[in-house]
């Protein structure tokens, strides 16, 4: 059996004001899953998925990824962890911060001392993948939200992760750019972590579905399995669209 | 004009502004000559005559407090039409107007001709503290975004009922100044996670220092040189 790409271990984390919000999540995705994180608003998600690169130290359990464990006190750790997990957050403006697209794509392979020709390759590979590469030199400002979207996902995807993480990755796109970046995703040979309230686009995307809820997880099923149990959906205020019926 | 290396032009326009500084205001020849280096300047680099007028109308406010300068002082009086007028007020104004001019046409033929992006490279390239250049990248990336978050706010407000007309606002407006400050600075910290999450660590890529053609330096350096050499034969006619 291959490693997984991620493994997290009775993880439980508070924050500084006594707030908890994880109480022991166990969770482990396999080499290529693409599995889909449910859940309702102050669940724990986003504090879940920032502890998969260490930006929130574990402070009860531990997390691995790709077999390495995160260790947020040893720099070089945090750094090689970080290159393996891409996390794609929910507004692309928070992403994208460099003058142009370009630039942004090429910064996580510049921090990881990608330099040069290399570097350059690495960034049109990456735009290709998400087929932005003509945006290269033009500035995030003049794009549609759904191009920022979609070159959000390229700065990470140039990073070469084990692993993508995708916060809300459907959140206030048009139909078309919805399909579109789900077209994306699944072209990509990459175990994926996706973060969202978008139930259709779950069942679209991803084989497997774990609701979080509480702060831990209370179901780790086939998403179709999931969306098809109206009771446990209702019982942590998740809901199909109405007309949708699997 | 254009294709050269934006910290060669900062050089340049700096040095440009330094010697229009230096000059006296007595010697006028010298700044005529700066004018017609700069007209020039601006013809080579394309720049339409309306285009440098109308940008360099920025400078009007500060010409404002030199025209008041000439009515307060004291010493030599000029009856200049109906009014008694200070000589050294109406030098010290003078050397004002003209000095300022000249470096805001300067500071605007190099903005003109280089992108505000092309700009922070050449700081940049001429070792301007990376923290101080980092600062004003993300002010270039950000104006546009926040000041979108402004208008939508705004707008919000006017649907609303609410329109600021007068100085019993000010407090509605202060807490919306208030609250986007506080929207920035979440902001501000959301894409910090988002660089640590790509691995930040101090520095923003840049692109190697490229060697730059000794010519390249003789063609930006001309307009200064040019003007040093105004300077130095007006101020020698005079003696």
């Amino acid at each position: 059996m291959t490693t997984p790409s991620l493994e997290i271990k009775d993880l439980a984390f508070a924050y500084p004001d006594g707030n908890q919000a994880l109480f022991g999540v166990n969770l482990t995705v396999g080499q290529g899953e693409r599995v889909a994180l449910l859940g309702p608003n102050g669940a724990g998600k986003t504090t879940l998925v920032m502890h998969m690169n260490g930006i929130h130290p574990a402070a009860h359990g531990e997390v691995k990824v790709a077999g390495q464990l995160i260790d947020a006190s040893d720099k070089a750790n945090l750094r090689s962890i970080r290159s393996k997990v891409g996390i794609v957050f929910q507004d692309p403006d928070d992403q994208l911060f460099m003058p142009t697209v370009g630039e942004d794509v090429a910064f996580g392979p510049y921090n990881m001392g990608v330099r040069g020709d290399e570097l350059n390759r690495v960034v049109i590979e990456a735009l290709e993948l998400v087929g932005m590469t003509e945006f290269k030199d033009r500035p995030p400002h003049h794009l549609s939200f759904g191009q920022r979207r979609r070159v959000a996902v390229a700065t990470v995807l140039a990073m070469k992760p084990e692993i993508l993480v995708l916060d809300e990755p459907s959140s206030n796109l048009d139909p078309a750019s919805r399909r579109e970046l789900a077209d994306i995703l699944r072209s990509l040979a990459i175990t994926i972590v996706m973060v969202t309230h978008d139930l259709p686009y779950a069942l679209e995307l991803c084989e497997r579905a774990v609701i979080l809820s509480g702060g831990i997880i209370v179901a780790d099923k086939q998403t179709r399995e999931i969306l098809g149990d109206k009771n446990l959906l209702q019982a942590h205020r998740l809901e199909l669209p109405v007309g949708f019926s699997i | 004009m254009h294709q050269l290396p934006s910290h060669v032009k900062i050089i340049a326009a700096l040095f440009f502004i330094f010697v229009s500084i230096a000059t006296p205001i007595s010697t006028w020849g010298a700044f005529i000559g700066y004018l017609i280096v700069i007209l020039i300047t601006a013809k080579v680099a394309k720049i339409p005559l309306f285009t440098l007028g109308k940008r360099a109308l920025i400078e009007i406010p500060f010409i404002f407090f030199a025209i008041l300068m000439p009515f307060f002082g004291k010493g030599e009086i000029v009856n200049v039409g109906p009014f008694d007028l200070y000589k050294d007020g109406i030098e010290a104004a003078l050397s004002i107007v003209a000095k300022g001019t000249i470096g805001v046409l300067t500071a605007v033929i190099l903005s003109t001709s280089t992108t505000a992006r092309e700009i922070l490279r050449g700081l940049e390239r001429l070792k301007l503290p990376r923290m101080m250049v980092q600062i004003a990248t993300f002010m270039l990336r950000y104006v546009n975004v926040i000041s979108d978050e402004m208008e939508r706010m705004k707008i919000a407000r006017e649907s609303r009922g609410f329109e600021a007309t007068g100085i019993k606002h000010w407090k509605i407006l202060a807490t919306v100044a208030a609250s986007l400050f506080i929207r920035s600075y979440e902001r501000g910290e959301r894409i910090h996670l988002a660089m640590l999450s790509r691995g930040y660590a101090g520095e923003l890529p840049h692109e190697e220092s490229r060697h730059v053609p000794l010519v390249r330096w003789a063609i930006a350096l001309s307009a200064p040189l040019v003007a040093l050499l105004i300077l130095l034969i007006t101020t020698g006619m005079d003696k």
